[in-house]
């Protein structure tokens, strides 16, 4: 039992997300902290934040953009930071740089064209007359009356 | 021996698919009765034979039976016995079985109810079902064999990742599959119908209930995926855009669409083959979401059982179906022509407005899905499409929806009039657009988040319930209130379904726009402020679970100097899995939640502590949960249960009471 617990410790230890001691005195540097890294993706994990995720590196990463924030970096400088380290990989917003425009404007402009396509069918003029044969129409009177 | 006999029915089940396939299909193509009939034995044998090989698995899993090597990885003797039937899906292989099972109980289903379809489409309705259950068969007993035995049984197992031993976790799956598996049901219609080249009235009414239903299990089961990471993250996240998750919603949006839209062919003869092609679409997201789950190329934060080679084979089964029903539906579209004409401000356009916002909110998400795949295979860029990208991408479709819902769902049939829907909803109007800005005036601070919430969900529960009070006609309150309350089920399904959106919408927004989190280090007898209440730290113990140790932590909650209740958070480790979990206390509330996480012990003294103030919280899950109470009123409508003459009820009572 003595031994489950230490290596409960031992374990333990590694997690949770933001912890008290990296939480900054300024509350609002902090919030500017907390909304940045709510944007950032963990490197080493599997699709987190380094906000919500307990890896040491998050950890890391969240007292360095802390740092960097204390320091006087912009929003901007302090992501641009730590994209020039890792990759724009670690932005969960990606940027509509070259062929990410795709991504951001695929749907409005499928909106549009839906719209349209939409708009049309509604305006069309009337259908072709009816084509069920008389038993058929039957038929279905019978299942539709049921 | 058991286990031998389970896997020999599998493969029985897979030999018996393979003629419910072929057989009925040729029958109603040369209109042969004998072999058409034969599809409903088949698929009821098929559903047994499935059955008895799960029945088989969950009592290897009960009576620890660790020779088979999947109970020897996912269970421990010492586990609680809820857990050891849970864990019978809690992997791969067995959630494929599970998978399979479901598959064959729809078709039996449809075999069993289905006696006033004519002979014809159920024969072939029987047959593309069991074209499907040969496929995921072949996948089971090819790559993922539940009963694989191990030479050597081990004195005890592994242990169920401890994650996963948690009752909302426990009905997660089977709720999933009953809504992912229950689309296979429009599919089978839809691709009988494109074989058949024909869509009437009588189709929509069909494929209707089975939509429903698969919806209805789709909604409670994401719901209990959002309501579980919500309780069990340690934070209150309750969506976290992971692929994973989209895998499950983009099949829901599409669900949604088909059921609107089948009403539309239903009633008007239009729409015919856009509803086909979405009763493929939601099923083919459906295959898509095996694949994303299954096969690894995205990467997510559910840790399943990933293969890529299993991946790459779901990759074909999915293309099979959605190539080949597409095919079919391209050169078959064309005979499905639409009978109903309608004006421009009429329930049809409105619903054609409502499947257009659906299909473009979940392209959003299949676009932000598949988007780090595509950028990095063809543009070898390696990026990460996030909760930031969908909460700006999606989120304007679902205020759109919200707003454009009460005024389709108002306007008649076939020609409607803006009047005398203005009428009624300028009040409600007013109402959402006082209270939005009481919300603004109240919170202290700039976000539009709330107040829109506020507005969004007034103005959807205000439609809901002006669209009831329009359908009473103009008379003296007794005779109106006696019209409401004998309106058709399904009148008050769609009214609840409504309603429970706007309760969804609202509780989503006001949670993101008013929480409050504290985290600090405390000490034992530390009290701090937290929203209108106090939080005092008293006890931090160390006790021993049933397979855990666990830290438990005493908190009791004040307001002043009145003690209201103690939360008792914990921090478990489980040994047997090595892995330690968190179990955050949670006072629920209608008005909000009090959530209490406890954290590591301090080098110099003290405990690190986090609480949360999470407003409105329980609506979120609240309005899911009318979605789907919506959905089972609208199927007990007796005009959904075709050919009530045969008094055979359309499966209601397969749902359970949850």
């Amino acid at each position: 039992m003595i031994r489950l617990i230490a290596i409960f410790w031992l374990v333990a230890s590694a997690a949770f997300a933001v912890q008290p001691d990296e939480v900054l005195d300024d509350p609002v540097l902090e919030q500017r902290a907390r909304d940045l890294s709510q944007g950032l993706r963990c490197p080493v994990c599997r699709n987190e934040s380094i906000d919500e995720s307990n890896a040491e590196l998050s950890r890391e990463l969240r007292i360095l953009l802390r740092e960097r924030l204390v320091d006087g970096d912009s929003d901007d400088q302090a992501v641009d930071f730590l994209v020039a380290r890792y990759g724009e990989f670690v932005l969960l917003r990606p940027d509509t740089s070259g062929v990410n425009v795709v991504l951001w404007y695929a749907a409005p402009v499928m909106l549009l064209i839906a719209l349209g396509i939409g708009w049309s069918v509604i305006r069309r003029p009337a259908a072709a007359p009816d084509d069920l044969s008389e038993a058929e129409k039957a038929e279905l009177q019978k299942i539709l009356r049921s | 021996m058991l286990n031998e006999l389970a896997h020999f029915a599998l493969i029985l089940a897979f030999g018996v698919a393979i003629v419910q396939m072929i057989i009925p299909l040729i029958g109603a193509q040369r209109g042969n009765v004998g072999w058409m009939s034969l599809a409903e034995p088949a698929a009821t044998i098929q559903f047994l034979l499935t059955g008895f090989a799960f029945a088989a698995l969950t009592w290897a899993f009960v009576v620890s039976d660790f020779s088979l090597q999947l109970v020897y990885l996912n269970s421990h003797t010492d586990k609680p016995l809820i857990y050891k039937i849970s864990g019978v899906w809690g992997n791969h292989e067995g959630s494929m079985l599970l998978w399979v099972l479901i598959l064959a109980l729809f078709g039996a289903c449809a075999g069993w109810f289905g006696g006033n379809l004519p002979m014809r489409l159920r024969a072939r309705v029987l047959a593309v079902q069991g074209s499907i259950s040969v496929a995921f068969l072949a996948f089971l007993i090819f790559t993922s064999n539940p009963f694989t035995r191990l030479e050597f049984p081990p004195l005890n197992g592994r242990d169920l990742n401890p994650l996963l031993q948690d009752p909302g976790l426990a009905f997660h799956p089977p709720f999933l599959y009953l809504g992912y598996v229950g689309l296979s049901m429009a599919f089978s219609f839809a691709v009988a119908a494109l074989i058949e080249g024909r869509v009437d009235a009588a189709w929509g009414r069909w494929v209707r209930p089975w939509t429903l239903g698969a919806w209805m299990f789709l909604t409670v089961g994401i719901a209990l995926g959002s309501w579980w990471a919500y309780y069990e993250l340690g934070w209150g996240g309750f969506w976290f855009w992971d692929p994973v998750e989209n895998a499950s919603l983009m099949p829901w949006l599409l669900a949604t669409a088909l059921l609107h839209s089948a009403i539309v062919v239903e009633k008007r003869e239009a729409l015919k083959s856009w509803t086909i092609l979405l009763a493929i679409l939601a099923f083919g997201f459906s295959l898509l979401g095996a694949f994303i789950v299954r096969s690894g190329v995205l990467i997510s934060v559910h840790a399943f059982a990933v293969d890529p080679e299993r991946g790459m084979l779901l990759l074909i089964i999915l293309g099979i179906f959605l190539g080949g029903s597409l095919t079919l539906f391209a050169f078959r579209a064309s005979a499905m022509q639409s009978k109903g004409v309608f004006s421009t401000v009429s329930r049809e356009s409105g619903l054609v407005l409502n499947n257009i916002l659906l299909a473009v909110s979940c392209f959003v998400v299949f676009i932000g899905t598949m988007w780090p795949l595509v950028a990095e295979m063809l543009f070898d860029r390696t990026l990460s499409v996030g909760p930031p990208f969908f909460d700006a991408a999606f989120t304007p479709f679902m205020v759109g929806l919200a707003i454009a819902l009460p005024l389709g769902s108002m306007l008649a049939w076939k020609r409607g009039t803006l009047e005398r829907m203005s009428k009624a909803m300028a009040g409600w109007l007013m109402l959402a657009v006082a209270l939005a800005a009481l919300a603004y005036a109240v919170q202290s601070g700039g976000s539009a988040l709330g107040p829109v919430g506020v507005a969004l969900g007034v103005w959807v529960v205000g439609g809901a319930l002006a669209d009831l009070w329009l359908r009473a006609g103009r008379d003296d309150l007794r005779t109106r209130l006696r019209r409401i309350r004998n309106l058709p089920r399904a009148d008050w399904g769609k009214a609840t379904a409504h309603i429970g959106m706007g309760v969804t919408v609202f509780g989503v927004a006001a949670m993101l726009a008013w929480q409050k989190e504290d985290i600090r280090i405390a000490e034992i007898g530390d009290r701090w402020d937290m929203g209108a209440f106090q939080v005092q730290l008293d006890a931090v113990d160390q006790i021993q679970g049933a397979n855990y140790v666990t830290t438990m932590a005493d908190m009791s909650i004040w307001r002043g100097d009145r003690e209201l209740y103690t939360l008792q958070p914990e921090k478990r480790f489980y040994p047997v899995a090595n892995m330690p979990t968190t179990e955050a206390a949670i006072s629920n509330g209608i008005i909000r939640d009090v959530y209490v996480v406890i954290g590591d012990p301090q080098a110099n003294g003290g405990w690190a502590v986090r609480t949360y103030d999470k407003p409105f919280a329980n609506w979120i899950w609240g309005g899911c949960i009318l979605m789907a109470l919506g959905g089972l009123l609208s199927l007990s409508d007796r005009r959904l249960r075709v050919g009530a003459a045969a008094a055979k009820p359309v499966r209601t009572g397969a749902v359970p009471a949850e």
